[in-house]
């Protein structure tokens, strides 16, 4: 079955993003993101008969999310509907999983949904500051005993083993975070739209682990983002026009990155790009999945758009700015815009393909490279959006 | 309720079922990682199927202590309040001669000493009675 083309994305729902206090919890984003998806695209909750959901962290064990929000929303006689988690690669597995059914049938409106809520109101009462030990409960096993925490950690081993296999720098790393930052510095959207940033800046900013300075890590941000995915002759007759899906592909390889320093991107990248039938030479603008800047610069190098080791060396003069030949993460990214996973990359392609980019609007964007990556390089998702069929 | 004191010690690990034999070799002075029965793969810490075979059943075995810094982060965000006098601290991956990892810290370095590729042994930190932790130092150190 040949899918090039075959399904579209009709609507985008963005809520406002970051300190954004408006729900109590994720769901009441993944609704406000669904109705202004809905909106967006000139359709009713009605039409809905697919609903696909990429819990965040906030959503807890919540084993049934997507039942959740379908009973949130009062959604009925649903043909299709998943919780889906696969971490920064699930945005974009959730886009193939509707437009694969859609064109097998089985469901004609779907929409994708990511939505989380980390961040709190200031409490008014600060007397409830923990200090004892029974707080850090998650600092059980032997790593926490070595004083090994969180995420960051285990990705800045990976990075410091490029470092040194490379001779890949924090100028390399910085290079990717002021070209992010100049891209939000021209999207109104962005967390850090208000917040210029020079390399200076960059290396200026405090360690959180090193090799990485805060500002290679993502932002936090509350919000929910959802799309609307239908077939390509349905979304012909819908309000905006259709964001074509040429290309769909993954790859988990699987394994230890810290030894391999790969991500899934080859292996997904094969399977789209065939469907498609395109090359990079096609592609006009990348959208990269960006937990970290370090992660940019594999997926540079994955992509085939350097050599493996040589991803510092291709940043390093500025080329994916705005003032550059590759435009990259042209909203800003998560490290400058806002952190919605996956959707954050999706929505930018969407916006891009669309012509909708207003100041960051890339010249010429009738194909978009977009990934997703979650863990650590353990999983990857591949979109190649089109203008035309 | 006795007021808690601010100096909140580090996380001792808790000697669960599966890692019991790692800690009683830690305890004696043995480095102990799982071999896999069915091809013979080492892993840390301990799980309960081979990755590479599948098998299920695996024994504990000594390994040399001997390896390299395969890599290292330095940590400099508090996480856990045991670690407020030591912040910025150095975590650091050993690849052992016999070819697992192991997460631990390098004693005797300050963290920016410390190199991708440095020869490192093991030596045993004692936390509590029943509890002693494998650290690295530079190999021929004293």
């Amino acid at each position: 079955m040949d899918l090039r083309a075959k399904c579209a994305i009709a609507g985008l729902g963005q809520t406002r993003m970051g300190k954004n206090f408006d729900h109590p919890g994720p769901i009441g984003f993944a609704a406000e993101a669904v109705n202004l998806a809905l909106e967006d695209a000139g359709l009713k909750r009605t039409d809905l008969d697919g609903l696909l959901v990429n819990p965040g962290l906030t959503w807890g064990d919540n084993a049934m999310a997507s039942f959740s929000l379908q009973q949130a929303m009062g959604l009925s006689n649903l043909r299709l509907t998943a919780t889906m988690n696969l971490g920064g690669a699930t945005a974009a597995a959730m886009i193939m999983h509707a437009a694969q059914s859609i064109a097998a049938g089985m469901a004609e409106v779907v929409a994708c949904v990511f939505s989380d809520a980390p961040l709190r109101p200031p409490a008014p009462d600060k007397s409830k500051g923990s200090g004892s030990a029974a707080a850090y409960g998650f600092a059980r096993g032997v790593n926490a005993a070595y004083g090994l925490f969180g995420v960051n950690a285990h990705y800045a081993f990976v990075a410091q083993r490029h470092m040194h296999l490379y001779g890949t720098t924090n100028e390399h790393l910085g290079a990717i975070a002021v070209a992010e930052r100049q891209w939000a510095n021209l999207n109104p959207e962005a967390q850090f739209h208000d917040t210029p940033m020079s390399m200076a800046d960059y290396n200026a900013s405090r360690w959180v682990v090193e090799p990485f300075h805060l500002y290679d890590c993502c932002l936090v941000s509350n919000g929910g983002l959802a799309v609307i995915v239908t077939s390509a002759e349905r979304a012909k007759d819908l309000k905006r026009p259709p964001v074509y899906i040429l290309g769909m592909g993954q790859g988990h390889p699987g394994g230890d990155p810290m030894e391999t320093l790969v991500s899934g991107a080859p292996m997904a990248k094969k399977t789209a790009f065939k469907m498609a039938n395109v090359t990079l030479d096609d592609v006009d603008f990348c959208e990269f999945y960006d937990c970290y800047t370090f992660t940019v610069l594999v997926t540079l190098e994955d992509y085939g758009y350097c050599k493996k080791g040589e991803g510092g060396a291709f940043v390093a003069d500025g080329k994916i700015g705005p003032a550059g030949s590759l435009p990259v993460n042209t909203g800003g990214g998560q490290l400058s815009s806002f952190y919605m996973w996956g959707m954050t990359p999706v929505s930018e392609g969407i916006v891009q393909i669309r012509g909708d980019g207003g100041r960051r609007q890339v010249p010429k964007h009738e194909v978009g490279l977009v990934s997703g990556n979650g863990g650590i390089l353990s999983t990857h998702s591949t979109l190649v959006l089109g203008s035309h069929p | 309720m006795p007021e808690i004191s601010k100096q909140i010690a580090k996380p001792i690990p808790s000697i669960t079922p599966d890692m019991r034999e790692f800690y009683e070799g830690a305890k004696a002075g043995r480095l102990m990682v799982q071999k896999c029965d069915g091809c013979g793969a080492l892993r840390f810490p301990a799980y309960e199927i081979c990755a590479k075979c599948n098998s299920i059943k695996s024994k504990w075995v000594q390994v040399s202590g001997r390896g390299e810094v395969y890599s290292f982060n330095i940590m400099h965000q508090l996480y856990h309040p045991g670690f407020a006098s030591e912040v910025p601290y150095a975590v650091v991956v050993v690849e052992l001669e016999e070819g697992c990892k192991f997460v631990s810290n390098l004693l005797g370095l300050k963290p920016h000493q410390i190199k991708c590729g440095m020869p490192v042994e093991v030596v045993f930190e004692k936390l509590s009675e029943d509890v002693s932790l494998p650290k690295f130092r530079l190999r021929g150190a004293n």
